[in-house]
């Protein structure tokens, strides 16, 4: 409930004995932001979709959680090395995305937002439930390599391995998806369809083709998240109700309009909320649904959003 | 007063008249307290249910506002009229019950002034978050609240001083019935008022609605303030009547299961709530013993189909199917009052 679990993977096996109260700052630092780079790769492509088509799409995390799950599939029960296994899930969630976009997502776009929210969390309980059916409800794991297991520690800095590894896979994601917006032709095709649909089209851009592609990569990308979170978030049929509200703060408080403002609100959330849960734990999540709302009040549009007249 | 205002006002009074159909309804339901003697507890939860997908259709599809918190007014009516109850500070239960939704109105009027700005997202957004935040708060303070194992040690006294919660559920459930039935009163008599239409105005285009005058924000306070109280008092029945209160009336599946419901039956008419209500809950018992663990795969599914299908199309069906009683019923009257020798009035 409430990612009280994730909680307390998060801080597992952390001995503090001995660390230096800077130190252990710092560790809370380093650990949020691994958390918040992992929310960032898995909402980043629900802020292009909603951005794009105005589609609330609550079923985002779905995806994520299939991801993780072909992850515990492949590499736990097919042996398959951890290293193949993340590539593995970005296709596989990317294609299954692809899929119920062109079949289910399409349908519903023009509709109002009524029935997208209807539509996606119907969607959200078909995934629950059909999860728990194949897999079991019970939380699973998925075999991390020895070599990602431990920690260092830097100048009494405790850095876990693995989420050195998960900062620099989601760091490198970061930077590639800001090349491919800002320096290819794709990109600069989505970012005329997300500023202007209808101009966009006149000048013959395909924007449901556009559409399309984003949404199975950035289904993809919840997929990878999933699949590298799956040690952090823990992953069980729930998920995708879980985490819905996180990936919805990420994009409500960043904005649609570029990738840098959720990237932004993802590490402030991230930060905010490994910093919350460890020094006042039982308030839990209540310190980010309140800086949520606060933002929101402030500015309905995100924080991070160009004034656009959208 | 002049003729157009005569004319306006008989217009209005003609729409307010109570049709046969809704009379013979509402006959029906309190039927049910002597149909089905073995049913008391799912209908009684049905009656809740019913009562606060009422609460939602006011906001939803009188004023057009999209909501995901309403668990918020739920729960925290809930646990003020448990708490109230527990502690003995008041032990009446209809008194507790008022209460109750005077606090959740409250709580409502002060949230309505977050959630009138931004767009359906932000909306979303902020009332989602002030239930979790609730449910958060109730989680913390859980020596107050009994946190993750509930409220307990409720004790309700009888209603009145006379009528005792019995344990098959008979008193409550009348109870029950008859809180909804005052409260479905008193929002017919709202969304029929200048008041209620007024606010259709503002739903179908609040620019135009404000060029004619209408104060279009202060009626939607005034509305969101009246659907939280409606929302409270379903709340404090539930409370009531299991004598428990646990964190889950602020969950998300709570809102999301009510908003299911409001759409099986249909917004903007009132009785698609009370309709919903008795749908979901039948579709749910019928589905749960089918696969108990895999109801909700189910109830996504409904939902996913309603959606592809198109909701106007069910709420014309929906329509038609009651135009259609209406007609047979208008073309019945006259003749069965000749059957019966009295002359027809023509009406």
């Amino acid at each position: 409930m409430r990612g009280s679990g994730a909680l307390a993977r998060l801080f597992r096996g952390r001995g503090n004995g001995g660390a230096s109260a800077r130190g252990n700052m710092l560790t809370i630092l380093f650990d949020g932001i691994a958390y918040g780079m992992l929310l960032f790769v898995l909402a980043c492509g629900l802020s292009v979709t909603l951005g794009l088509m105005n589609f609330i799409n609550l079923a985002h995390g779905a995806f994520a959680m299939a991801g993780g799950y072909c992850t515990v599939i492949v590499v736990n029960r097919l042996g398959v090395p951890f290293a193949l296994g993340l590539p593995i899930a970005f296709l596989v969630t990317a294609i299954i995305g692809g899929l119920f976009e062109r079949t289910l997502y399409v349908h519903v776009y023009a509709k109002p937002h009524l029935d997208q929210v209807l539509f996606t969390i119907g969607l959200v309980f078909m995934s629950v439930a059909a999860t728990d059916y194949v897999m079991g409800s019970s939380q699973q794991f998925v075999q991390i390599p020895e070599a990602l297991q431990g920690q260092f520690n830097v100048f009494g800095i405790g850095m876990g391995k693995y989420r050195l590894l998960i900062i620099a896979v989601c760091g490198l994601l970061t930077i590639a998806l800001q090349l491919m917006l800002t320096k290819t032709r794709f990109g600069s095709r989505l970012r005329a369809a997300v500023d202007d649909q209808r101009v966009a089209r006149g000048l013959g851009i395909n924007v449901g083709a556009v559409f399309a592609v984003t949404f199975a990569f950035g289904s993809g990308l919840a997929g990878l998240g999933g699949a590298l979170g799956a040690e952090i978030l823990g992953l069980d049929p729930t998920f995708p109700l879980k985490y819905m509200i996180y990936f919805l703060i990420v994009v409500t408080v960043g904005g649609t309009s570029s990738i840098t403002g959720p990237f932004l609100a993802s590490i402030l959330l991230g930060i905010g909320d490994v910093a919350g849960k460890y020094y006042v734990p039982k308030l839990g999540a209540f310190v980010i649904y309140a800086i949520m709302i606060a933002v929101l009040l402030w500015r309905p549009q995100g924080l991070f959003a160009r004034s656009t007249a959208r | 007063m002049t003729p157009l205002a005569d004319d306006v006002a008989a217009y209005l009074k003609r729409r307010a008249r109570w049709s046969p159909l809704e009379i013979a309804f509402w006959i029906f339901a309190f039927a049910t307290i002597w149909l089905f003697p073995g049913k008391y507890l799912i209908m009684k939860d049905t009656a809740i249910l019913a009562l606060f997908a009422l609460s939602l259709d006011l906001i939803l599809g009188y004023a057009g506002i999209l909501s995901l918190g309403q668990a918020a007014f739920f729960g925290i009516a809930g646990y003020f009229s448990g708490l109230i109850a527990k502690y003995g500070i008041i032990n009446e239960p209809v008194i507790a019950l008022i209460l109750g939704g005077l606090v959740a109105a409250a709580l409502g009027f002060v949230t309505s002034f977050l959630v009138l700005r931004g767009s359906d997202l932000t909306r979303l957004m902020v009332t989602l978050g002030v239930s979790l935040m609730l449910g958060e708060v109730a989680n913390r303070y859980s020596d107050i609240t009994g946190g993750a194992d509930g409220l307990q040690g409720v004790t309700v006294a009888p209603i009145f001083g006379l009528f005792r919660f019995d344990l098959y559920g008979h008193n409550g459930y009348v109870y029950c019935l008859i809180v909804l039935f005052v409260c479905f009163v008193i929002a017919r008599r709202i969304v029929y008022s200048p008041f209620g239409l007024s606010l259709r105005a503002v739903k179908g285009n609040s620019l135009r609605a404000a060029a004619i005058g209408i104060p279009v924000k202060w009626r939607l306070v005034a509305m969101y303030t009246i659907s939280a109280g409606f929302a409270g008092i379903a709340g404090a029945l539930l409370t009531q009547t299991t004598a428990f209160c646990s964190l889950d009336v602020f969950s998300l599946d709570r809102s999301a299961d009510l908003l299911l419901v409001l759409i099986i039956g249909g917004t903007g008419y009132l009785y698609g709530g009370l309709i919903g209500a008795v749908i979901y809950r039948f579709l749910q018992d019928w589905i749960s013993t089918l696969t108990p663990q895999y109801w909700q795969f189910w109830i996504g599914l409904v939902l996913v189909v309603i959606v592809l299908v198109g909701r106007d199309r069910i709420g014309a069906a929906n329509e038609a199917v009651r135009n259609t009683i209406s007609r047979l019923w208008m073309w019945l009257m006259p003749r069965a009052a000749a059957l019966r020798g009295a002359a027809p009035d023509g009406t």
